[in-house]
């Protein structure tokens, strides 16, 4: 980006409103964003009052909008304010105006920079994606699904497609699975903790001063029977990490099928997937259509059948706060066979620390389907210890039975799995 | 101090900058233009950033700045109306009623009315600023009840009527970002996201705010931390942090420690966390080193 201070000539100490009748500023490349005024004149638009040289902000808020930048019309005016309150001065004016009140958020601020440098200064067209590519991707499907759609997909349709065609192939089986029960049965199944909120009870409760007094200031001083109160129970919410790597190929279906119905049944439930990047698909598996839901979420997932890279996902998880705020007194299920590819270090933090947060941390490996299974790899016997259960993950049936009992005790994957050994 | 006309204070970022600096607050451009712009165009600031960059801080700041009182409000999960608007005194009603006897008696006098901070704001906006602290911790209910408070400036109290501020009052609100807060919410305010500053800023930051610490001493901790933030950490440390460090140090330094000694002892007032700890102590000596070097 060029120099910020260096400020930019046609803006330099002039006032939008008042400098009307003065060259507009030209958008830098002929083919791009004013452009994307519809044909419609400002006129028809209803923008009548404005002064051309504002024109240029109106259609930047456009060009955010238009790359999924959820910008409201207030915002907008109150960014023009801004600029005539600041003067501008420089067009560092108008980015500090457009960073305050346009709101971008800190994740997307990159993106927001280039889309500035791209239309106020013509510097190259940004990319949608393309930076940090060492790190851990992390897709938050908020906001951002409909840029996501628009996009082709070329290199990966065809992963994507058979995936999709999996899911619907077995959707004829639609009551044979058995989720229908487990989607009604979860809400009152998870693990309740008592809430700081009270509710109003008949019995067994303590006394409710506040209610009780103002009862008797209604009544003038009259003394009706005390009200009683109690804490309420809510249930704790439910993480389930689906593991979609090539070695659980034969299970995501299935296991996507059961986060449907989670988010569905639960009332507080946040699914993810991770091979080798980290995909929230909970807003996509709130739709109540199942095979609507599924075919958006397989969408969003980008890593289908890729490798596995366990730890870093994880620990990318856990290096976004508000994730990592969520998985704090929830139940966390992490469906996964754990081999991890290379060392298990990463791994081995990133579950200890998930553990830390969690008021259970359950892992579910097909693996353990097969009676012989023994949690043998360097990978699993380290993290064992961190663990509350290690369970048998190869069919619905068990996992949706070991999610429902998941509010009654169980002894620990250690010594469990010390006893069969 | 004297209270000032709000659009004198905020002539241009530039004074806001020179008066928050005045009250020991170091705000950079950005931060500056935010908040004149919060003041000039009468809409809540909305701060983010993680813990320990100084949101709250600024808030007071601010405060001091408009020469106004600050009222907080704290927020955490299940904080209600009564919390945060008013609630009536029914011990004093009560009282009162046994009292008055045979006499008419107005129980719902301005005398029997609790205040909370957001009806204190309410009632005196030329005096106040409303500092609404952590609201990421608050739940989406409360959310929306604010929501409502900051788009007319007006509550209603069944037995009194609606209580409007005589003026539009000036609104901090501050979030960790724990989670995402309503689109709406953010779509009302001024936003700022508050980062970590560089190495300069942090060492005057450290020099304004920490007792009596040397200036070498201010320059090698904000350098040693600037290090110890780029890795790969539980729990970064905070502005706040630094200047305990800073602090810590220089006060073990006096007690007889040599100076690289003083900082890898003082390390437990940076780093919170006992992962962390292990993490960062093999590099920390030849961290330390290089920014005294």
């Amino acid at each position: 980006m060029r120099d910020l201070d260096n400020p930019f000539a046609p803006f330099t100490g002039r006032r939008c409103p008042e400098g009307a009748d003065e060259g507009q500023r030209q958008p830098p490349t002929s083919a791009q964003p004013l452009t994307c005024l519809p044909a419609s004149s400002p006129r028809e638009r209803g923008e009548d009052g404005l002064p051309r040289p504002a024109a240029p902000f109106l259609g930047f808020a456009r060009l955010l909008r238009d790359h999924a930048f959820a910008i409201a019309p207030e915002q907008v005016t109150s960014f023009m304010q801004a600029i005539t309150l600041l003067g501008p001065r420089s067009m560092n004016d108008i980015r500090e105006a457009a960073l305050a009140t346009l709101a971008p958020s800190p994740d997307r601020r990159g993106e927001f920079e280039a889309h500035f440098s791209f239309y106020f200064y013509g510097d190259a067209k940004p990319s949608i994606e393309g930076q940090e590519d060492d790190e851990t991707r992390i897709k938050d499907d908020r906001g951002a699904h409909e840029e996501e759609d628009r996009t082709p997909r070329q290199e990966k349709g065809g992963e994507l497609s058979s995936a999709l065609e999996q899911l619907s192939s077995r959707d004829f089986q639609r009551d044979a699975d058995g989720l229908g029960p487990f989607r009604r049965k979860l809400a009152s199944a998870l693990p309740a903790r008592r809430s700081f909120r009270t509710a109003r009870t008949r019995s067994r409760g303590t006394l409710d001063l506040r209610r009780s007094l103002s009862e008797i200031v209604s009544a003038d001083g009259d003394i009706p029977a005390p009200l009683l109160r109690r804490r309420q129970t809510v249930s704790r919410k439910l993480l389930l990490l689906i593991d979609v790597s090539g070695s659980m190929k034969l299970h995501t279906a299935d296991y996507l099928k059961l986060a449907h119905a989670a988010v569905q049944g639960a009332d507080r439930a946040e699914v993810f997937t991770f091979g080798t990047r980290l995909t929230r698909i909970t807003s996509a598996l709130r739709i109540r259509d199942r095979e609507q839901a599924l075919a958006r979420a397989a969408a969003q997932v980008d890593d289908w059948d890729g490798g596995t890279r366990m730890g870093p996902t994880l620990l990318a998880f856990l290096s976004v706060p508000r994730f990592s705020a969520f998985a704090r007194g929830a139940c966390v299920v992490i469906l996964s066979d754990a081999l991890e590819r290379g060392g298990h270090s990463d791994l081995e933090t990133a579950i200890r620390r998930l553990s830390a947060r969690a008021f259970r941390l359950s892992l579910a490996t097909p693996l353990a389907g097969d009676p012989r299974f023994h949690p043998a790899t360097a990978a699993l016997r380290a993290i064992l210890p961190a663990l509350d259960d290690l369970v048998d993950g190869s069919s619905l049936k068990s996992l949706t039975d070991f999610i429902l009992s998941l509010a009654r005790p169980a002894p620990a994957a250690k010594t469990i799995w010390k006893r069969v050994s | 101090m004297a209270r000032a006309d709000a659009t004198d204070v905020a002539a241009s970022p530039e004074t806001v900058a020179v008066r928050l600096a005045a009250s020991r607050y170091l705000a950079d451009d950005s931060l500056a233009t935010a908040i004149f712009l919060a003041i000039r165009l009468g809409k809540p600031l909305l701060l983010e950033g993680a813990p320990g960059v100084g949101k709250t801080e600024a808030a007071k700041a601010v405060a001091e700045l408009l020469g106004r009182e600050l009222v907080r409000l704290q927020c955490y999960e299940g904080i209600d109306a009564g919390h945060a608007l008013y609630e009536w005194n029914y011990q004093r009603q009560l009282l009162a009623i046994r009292h008055a006897g045979e006499h008419e008696i107005d129980i719902y006098d301005d005398r029997f009315l609790i205040a909370r901070p957001l009806l204190q704001v309410l009632r005196a906006p030329e005096q106040r600023v409303l500092l609404v602290d952590e609201i990421d911790r608050s739940d989406h209910e409360f959310e929306a009840l604010l929501l409502e408070f900051l788009s007319d400036f007006q509550i209603s109290i069944p037995e009194r009527g609606t209580i409007r501020a005589a003026t539009q009052p000036i609104v901090v609100l501050t979030s960790n970002r724990t989670r995402e807060l309503a689109e709406a919410l953010r779509r009302r305010c001024v936003y700022h996201w508050i980062g970590y500053p560089d190495a300069a800023r942090e060492a005057e930051i450290i020099m304004l705010r920490a007792g009596d610490v040397a200036e070498a001493t201010a320059r090698a901790v904000a350098n040693a931390v600037q290090q110890i933030r780029a890795r790969p950490l539980a729990k970064p440390p905070g502005i706040a942090e630094a200047v305990e460090w800073a602090n810590a140090a220089t006060i073990l330094e006096k007690g007889g420690s040599p100076w690289p000694q003083a900082f890898r002892r003082a390390i437990g007032v940076l780093i919170k966390d006992e992962e962390d700890l292990s993490s960062i102590a093999p590099e920390l000596g030849r961290i330390v080193e290089e920014v005294l070097a």
